[in-house]
């Protein structure tokens, strides 16, 4: 946990290399990742798979600018009131999607949240403020804020207790609540309730046979996982005091289903991983142009640079899906429990290699992972 | 003999599509017995324990339980009543290991219906864990403690599965053939594990085929055909029985 707290913790150093040491992209790896960890609770240890969960980080940030424009500045209440309001949007939902399993519950949550979005979209203009997203505003209330002080000169900004939460600080706010958000979801896998979620994932009707009552176990992984959603809502809000509607489209539902795969179905570290990967491509792969193909094909003849940049710039760019898609297609067909099982192969084929001589330690470390699993 | 009926079976009518899958049957289980039900395939035999552990609902009859009208009710508030049942093909958790498939059968011994403690982790279970190892032990499982279930023999599985019911310490345990596809090893020593949880007095119901199997454990046999029961009685009395000798071979000797 400690070492866990210190990799994250250090992101902007070890980052730097990789060019993603910038405050923009580490909010949101941290911030996805939360989204990820939670996500990992309901589809990892139950088997469920939401296709609806954008919903909940949508109703999340709604309420963090809502709490910004009537309430206070100070992200405190904002997010304990999107983690609030995003469970009881998830005790909702789920109680409505829970009676349906396998195929028809995704639909079902699919519906929901396409729902959700529409409405956030059009109907609930008044509250959502439709296209154009919700925006903090001078005229608002900040009821909490002016009983203090009057209101300043200029739009004010999102802080905690007077430390501004946009930049590194920002950073490093969402990095302690993603770890602390981390240590919950650890506990909760070795808990009792974490192993119950497990077996109903393996066999439902066994369970049922057994005497447990499967649907309030669901439900709370769910509503679990839905204020993990809200949170990461709240936390992005937070970072950048605006709310849009399609924060809730399917596609960010799709986007962290993608994560938590890639980097390992019921993993602790997986879905993190999942994050940072296909976070990187959207911000860092994206916005490689021709120009930086060039340069780094500029040592190679003019001929061979040329052919070289136009099959390379299919794949970054615009043409990052394309090498995210080749990417997942690779991970699902080789490595069904993501980038994370990559990983401990590599270890296990490293080790083997340089440890033929103390076999005995890496016989250790194979019987520590099947008591970890 | 005036012992106590713990299931009581009357009147189940049990249809799918035209066929009459249970007709109208009536059951006494009585206390501390172990109660073997033959009969030649598709005579009703898994549906009527499927009736009576909850995954059916009967057309019409009743199913009581230590006296409790149990018809209907979804099958974890019946398992938490007492009844627990092995299958015919193993249901177990096959991702997990050995020690965590015993382990959730006993939490829900403990812990009742529905609890949620994330803070409280699965190391701080020791009592549970205690009563889980005792049980697997007496199943000779415990050189696989760690390994994943899926991946055992079908022997073993069903050893386990058994497992799973005992260490819930049921008042009813319904057997759905223990021994179908086993290796004679195998076999005999389910037959021995199955004596030795007989003298303990817990009552039993056997669905079997293997007749050594039913002579060895069973006190009373009830022969079922055609969705009824048409004879009850010893062991003894049912090898000597005519019309037994008829429902099993009469259809092939038509």
């Amino acid at each position: 946990m400690a070492i866990f707290s210190a990799v994250v913790l250090s992101m902007p150093i070890w980052m730097s290399p990789f060019g993603a040491a910038y405050p923009d992209i580490l909010q949101k790896f941290v911030i996805f990742g939360v989204f990820a960890i939670g996500y990992n609770i309901l589809f990892g240890l139950t088997g469920y798979l939401s296709f609806g969960h954008a919903a909940f980080l949508g109703v999340g940030s709604y309420t963090a600018v809502w709490s910004f424009k009537l309430l206070s500045m100070n992200i405190i209440p904002a997010i304990l009131l999107s983690v609030l309001m995003s469970g009881i949007f998830a005790v909702a939902m789920g109680y409505i999607a829970l009676r349906r399993s396998g195929i028809y519950f995704s639909i079902l949550t699919l519906a929901f949240a396409q729902m959700c979005y529409n409405l956030a979209y059009s109907v609930l203009t008044p509250i959502t403020n439709g296209e154009t997203g919700l925006q903090l505003a001078k005229s608002d209330p900040r009821i909490i804020d002016r009983m203090f002080s009057e209101a300043g000169e200029g739009l004010p900004s999102t802080t905690l207790f007077g430390i501004e939460t946009s930049g590194y600080s920002g950073f490093y706010i969402s990095a302690v609540i993603m770890i602390l958000a981390f240590y919950i979801s650890l506990k909760i896998f070795n808990s009792s309730f974490g192993l119950k979620l497990k077996a109903i994932k393996s066999n439902q009707n066994r369970m049922r046979y057994l005497g447990f009552n499967t649907k309030p176990y669901l439900l709370t992984a769910f509503v679990i996982s839905g204020m993990y959603a809200g949170l990461a809502g709240g936390l992005l809000a937070a970072t950048d005091p605006l709310a849009g509607a399609e924060r809730m489209q399917w596609t960010a539902s799709g986007e962290v289903i993608l994560m938590t795969i890639l980097g390992g179905v019921g993993t602790l570290f997986g879905p993190l991983l999942g994050v940072i990967i296909i976070k990187y491509f959207e911000n860092i792969f994206s916005a490689v142009n021709q120009v930086d193909l060039h340069s780094f094909y500029a040592l190679l003849p003019d001929w061979l640079e040329d052919t070289m940049v136009a099959i390379s710039s299919m794949f970054v760019g615009e043409g990052w899906h394309l090498t995210l898609g080749l990417l997942f297609m690779f991970v699902v067909a080789f490595l069904p429990r993501g980038v994370l099982q990559g990983v401990e192969i590599g270890y296990q084929k490293i080790s083997g290699y340089f440890g033929k001589r103390a076999e005995k330690s890496t016989k250790e470390v194979d019987t520590g992972a099947n008591h970890g699993e | 003999m005036a012992s106590k009926a713990v299931l009581q079976v009357t009147n189940v009518l049990k249809t799918f599509g035209g066929l009459k899958a249970l007709n109208n049957l009536n059951l006494t289980i009585e206390e501390g017995t172990v109660h073997a039900i033959i009969g030649p395939n598709g005579a009703g035999k898994s549906t009527l324990l499927n009736v009576c552990i909850g995954q059916l609902t009967p057309d019409t009859g009743s199913v009581e339980f230590n006296g409790q009208n149990i018809t209907g009710k979804a099958p974890h508030e019946i398992s938490q009543q007492g009844i627990s049942r092995v299958f015919q093909t193993p249901q177990i958790f096959e991702d997990l290991n050995i020690l965590q498939n015993v382990m959730i059968p006993a939490l829900a011994h403990a812990d009742g219906e529905f609890t949620f403690n994330p803070i409280k982790g699965l190391n701080q279970r020791k009592d549970v864990e205690q009563e889980a190892l005792r049980v697997i032990d007496e199943m000779n499982l415990t050189s696989q403690m760690y390994d994943r279930a899926g991946a055992m023999s079908r022997g073993n599985k069903r050893r386990l599965e058994l497992a799973m019911c005992l260490v819930q310490k049921p008042k009813l345990l319904l057997l759905d053939e223990p021994t179908a596809g086993m290796a004679r090893a195998d076999t005999n020593q389910t037959i021995e594990i199955l004596k030795k949880i007989k003298a303990t007095g817990m009552t039993k119901v056997i669905i079997e085929h293997d007749m050594n199997v039913v002579f060895s454990l069973a006190d009373r046999v009830s022969v079922l055909a055609q969705g009824t029961i048409i004879a009850e009685g010893t062991p003894q009395e049912m090898r000597e029985s005519e019309l037994v000798k008829e429902a099993y071979l009469g259809g092939a000797a038509t």
